[in-house]
C-alpha cells in the first residue's frame, strides 16, 4: 500500500489539479461579482478545442494556449451579454453554453479534419513543455515533472489573492457581489465590473481546458473535460469562494483522481473475491465525492449575497 | 393577446437558431437551404416519415414533461438522462427476471429468470418499475437540496455520471450474455413487449417502431396539466416555484415540494424506458439515449414549461433528430452535432427572451 504514496502520486495529483485550479479561479471571479458560472465546463471545452486546433495549425503551444484563452474570453463575453444585459437565468444560459460546446467542436473538427470529433494528434514537441524542458534544466530535480501550465497556475494563486484583497478592483468586485446597489451608490460601474469578471473567468477556465488538450494529452477529444468544470465549481463552493482554499480544494480533488488512477490495477487493490475492482466504481469516485462535499459543506459556506441576481440600476 | 406573447418568443428563438445554424453551415461549406430542406422533407414527407417523427417525439415528451414539472417548482433537472438510464436498466431487469428469459451461452441454455409471468401482469410490473426507478433516482437530488441545500444542477449532473457507471457495471458483469460484443443485457421476456401502433392502424408501415407509449405520452401531457393546474398539490408545487418564502408563509413546505417535484420529474423521465425498452429494443442497451434527457430541457423551455407546449416542442426536436440523420448523410461537411448547436442557441435565446419569469427559481448556491 505504501508504494503508491510516492512522489509520482504527488506529481500526478498536481497534474490532475491544474485544469481544476484554472477553472475554479475563473469561477471565483465571476461568482464573486455576483454571476453564477455553471458554464465553466463549456468555457474549458472552448479553450481545449481552440488550443488544440491552433497549436496544430501554428505549430506553437504557447500561441495555441493564447488563442484558446482568447476564445474562452470571447465565449464568456457571449455568456455575459446573455446574463447581464438580457438578464437571462444564469443557470439556464450557462447550460446552453455547455451544450453549445458539446456540439460545436465536433461539428467544426468533423468538417475541417474529417474526424468524428477529435483534432489531429500533436507531436510531443508541440505540447506545452515542462519547466525542465522549457528552461533546458532537465537534470534539475522536480522541474521536468512540472508542466509550464501547472507552474503558471501556482503563480496565479497569490496574484489573484493580491488582486482580490489588496487592490481597489478586488474591493469593488467583492462589493458588487455582496451589495451591488451600495457599490453603485459609491460610484462603481456594476455592469462593467461584472462584464470584466465574467470575461476573466472565461480566460482562466479556457486556460485550464487548453492544458487538458495540449499539456496533459496531445489532442482534443469530444467532451474531454468529462465534468471537470462542475467539479471545479464544487471545489469553489467547498473553498467558500476564496483563492487559497480554492487551490487546496482543487488539490484535494486532483489527489483523489490521482489516487483512483493509482488504485486501478494496483496489485493490492482487489475485490474480496480476488478480482480487480471494476473500473466503473473507480470512475464514480470523484462524482460521489463531489456530492458528499456539496452536501457536507454547503451549510457552512456563504455565497456572495447577490449571486444569481441580475442588477438593474434604479431610475 | 396572451397567447400571442406566449408563442412569439419561442418562435423568435427557433428562427434565431436557424439563422445562426445556417450561418455555421454556410461557413463550413454546405448550402444551408439544402440542409434545412433535408431536415424538413425527411420528417413529414410520407406516413412513414411522420410515424418515425412521432416515435422520436415520444421519449422527448416524457423528458420534456419531467424538466417542465421541476421547472415549475423552480428546479432545473439536468438529471433526466441518468434517471432514464436507471429506469431502463431496472425495467429490463424485471423483464428478464420475471419474463422467463432463457439465454443461449455458447450453445448451452441457461434460465436467467425467476418466473415467467403472463403479459397482463408483466407489462404493468415493468411500467411500474420504470416509473419507480426513475422517481427514486430523481428523488436523490431533491432530498439533497431539501436537506442540505446543495444545488440540484451539480448533483443531477454528478448522478448522471454515477448512473451510467452503475448501470454499465451491472450490464457488463451480470446481465450481458457472455460472448456478446455489444454492451447490452439479455432480451426481456416476449410477454413484456408492448404493441406497435401498426397492429391497430395498418396504414402505418410495419417497420415504424411507433408504439402505444406514444398514446401514454399524450395521456401524460393531460395528466401533468391536471396535476399542475387543477389540483391542490400542483398549486402548492407551483407556489414554491414562484416564491418559496411566500409559499412557506402560506403554510406550504417548500422542502417537501422540492422532493415531490424531483420525484415526479424522475418518474416522468423514467417513462422513457417504457417506449425504449418495452417498445423498441426489448433489452437494455448501454447509453442508448445519447441526449434525450438533455434535449428535455430545450423541449421544456421551448414549450414554456406547459404540457401542451412540451408536446409541440418535442415534435420540433423530433423533426430535428429525424432530419439530422439525413443532413449527416447527404451533406458533405455538416454532421449531426448540428443538433447540439441548434439546441444550445434555442435555449440561450429562450433564456434571453425571459421565457420563464426569473423570479420562479428557488435560490440555490452554485
Amino acid at each position: 500500500m505504501s508504494e503508491i504514496f510516492t512522489f509520482a502520486l504527488i506529481f500526478s495529483a498536481l497534474r490532475l489539479s491544474t485544469p481544476l485550479i484554472f477553472a475554479a479561479l475563473g469561477g471565483l471571479f465571476s461568482e464573486r461579482s455576483g454571476v453564477i458560472n455553471i458554464a465553466l465546463e463549456g468555457l474549458m471545452l472552448m479553450g481545449a478545442f481552440t488550443a488544440a486546433v491552433m497549436t496544430y495549425e501554428l505549430n506553437n503551444p504557447f500561441l495555441g494556449l493564447l488563442c484558446g484563452v482568447i476564445a474562452g474570453g470571447a465565449l464568456a463575453f457571449v455568456y455575459a451579454v446573455a446574463t447581464i444585459k438580457f438578464e437571462a437565468d444564469q443557470v439556464v444560459a450557462g447550460m446552453a453554453i455547455n451544450f453549445l460546446m458539446f456540439g460545436l467542436p465536433a461539428l467544426i473538427s468533423g468538417s475541417v479534419y474529417d474526424s468524428t470529433g477529435s483534432t489531429p494528434q500533436l507531436l510531443i514537441s508541440q505540447q506545452l513543455p515542462s519547466l525542465g524542458k522549457l528552461l533546458h534544466l532537465e537534470n534539475v530535480p522536480i522541474l521536468p515533472s512540472v508542466n509550464f501550465a501547472t507552474f503558471l497556475v501556482l503563480v496565479l494563486v497569490p496574484i489573484i489573492y493580491y488582486v482580490l484583497y489588496k487592490t481597489p478592483f478586488g474591493l469593488r468586485l467583492r462589493a458588487v457581489g455582496e451589495n451591488p446597489a451600495a457599490a453603485d451608490a459609491a460610484g462603481v460601474n456594476v455592469i462593467k465590473l461584472r462584464y470584466t469578471a465574467v470575461v476573466i473567468s472565461g480566460l482562466l477556465a479556457a486556460a485550464g481546458g487548453a492544458y487538458l488538450s495540449i499539456g496533459q494529452s496531445s489532442l482534443f477529444t469530444r467532451n474531454m473535460t468529462a465534468g471537470r468544470g462542475f467539479i471545479a465549481l464544487a471545489a469553489l463552493i467547498l473553498a467558500k469562494w476564496r483563492p487559497v482554499p480554492v487551490l487546496l480544494a482543487c488539490l484535494f480533488f486532483g489527489f483523489t483522481e490521482a489516487l483512483t488512477n493509482a488504485i486501478q490495477g494496483a496489485p493490492w487493490a482487489k475485490m474480496p473475491s480476488g478480482e480487480d475492482i471494476p473500473i466503473q466504481f473507480i470512475q464514480m469516485i470523484p462524482y460521489v465525492l463531489t456530492i458528499i462535499v456539496l452536501a457536507g459543506f454547503i451549510g457552512l459556506s456563504r455565497a456572495p449575497k447577490a449571486l444569481g441576481i441580475p442588477y438593474r440600476k434604479e431610475s | 393577446m396572451k397567447i400571442v406573447r406566449e408563442v412569439l418568443s419561442p418562435l423568435i428563438a427557433v428562427i434565431a437558431a436557424f439563422v445562426v445554424g445556417g450561418l455555421i453551415i454556410a461557413i463550413l461549406g454546405d448550402n444551408p437551404f439544402e440542409a434545412f430542406g433535408l431536415l424538413l422533407s425527411n420528417s413529414f414527407g410520407s406516413v412513414r416519415d411522420i410515424g418515425w417523427t412521432l416515435h422520436l417525439a415520444t421519449p422527448l415528451i416524457f423528458t420534456g414533461l419531467a424538466v417542465a414539472v421541476a421547472f415549475r417548482c423552480g428546479l432545473l433537472n439536468i438529471g433526466a438522462e441518468g434517471q432514464l438510464y436507471v429506469a431502463a436498466f431496472a425495467t429490463a431487469w424485471v423483464g428478464i427476471k420475471f419474463g422467463g428469459t432463457v439465454v443461449d451461452i455458447f450453445g448451452k441454455k441457461e434460465d436467467w429468470s425467476w418466473a415467467s409471468l403472463p403479459g397482463w401482469l408483466l407489462v404493468p410490473l415493468c411500467v411500474l418499475t420504470a416509473v419507480a426507478a426513475g422517481a427514486l433516482w430523481g428523488a436523490i437530488p431533491g432530498i439533497l437540496k431539501a436537506k442540505f441545500g446543495s444545488h440540484e444542477v451539480i448533483n443531477t449532473i454528478m448522478l448522471n455520471f454515477i448512473a451510467i457507471a452503475l448501470v454499465g457495471y451491472f450490464t457488463q458483469y451480470f446481465y450481458k450474455i457472455p460472448g456478446d460484443a455489444l454492451m447490452q443485457t439479455a432480451p426481456i421476456g416476449a410477454a413484456a413487449a408492448i404493441p406497435r401502433l401498426n397492429e391497430f392502424l395498418p396504414f402505418i408501415p410495419a417497420d415504424v417502431p411507433l408504439n402505444v407509449s406514444f398514446i401514454l405520452a399524450i395521456l401524460m401531457c393531460m395528466a401533468v396539466y391536471v396535476y399542475l393546474w387543477k389540483t391542490k398539490w400542483g398549486y402548492e408545487l407551483r407556489a414554491v416555484g414562484q416564491n418559496p418564502d411566500a409559499a412557506e408563509y402560506g403554510g406550504i413546505s417548500s422542502k417537501k415540494q422540492i422532493v415531490v417535484a424531483m420525484t415526479v420529474s424522475g418518474g416522468l423521465a423514467g417513462m422513457v424506458a417504457i417506449s425504449e425498452v418495452l417498445g423498441v429494443r426489448h433489452n437494455y442497451y448501454h447509453e442508448f439515449s445519447g441526449e434525450v434527457g438533455f434535449l428535455g430541457i430545450a423541449v421544456a423551455l421551448l414549450g414554456r414549461n406547459h404540457p401542451f407546449g412540451v408536446f409541440i416542442g418535442a415534435l420540433f426536436f423530433a423533426v430535428l433528430q429525424r432530419g439530422e440523420i439525413f443532413v449527416d448523410a447527404f451533406t458533405r461537411y455538416v454532421s449531426k452535432d448540428l443538433g447540439w448547436v441548434l439546441q444550445a442557441i434555442i435555449i440561450l435565446f429562450v433564456a434571453c427572451l425571459q421565457m420563464y419569469s426569473r423570479s420562479t427559481r428557488t435560490k440555490g448556491k452554485v
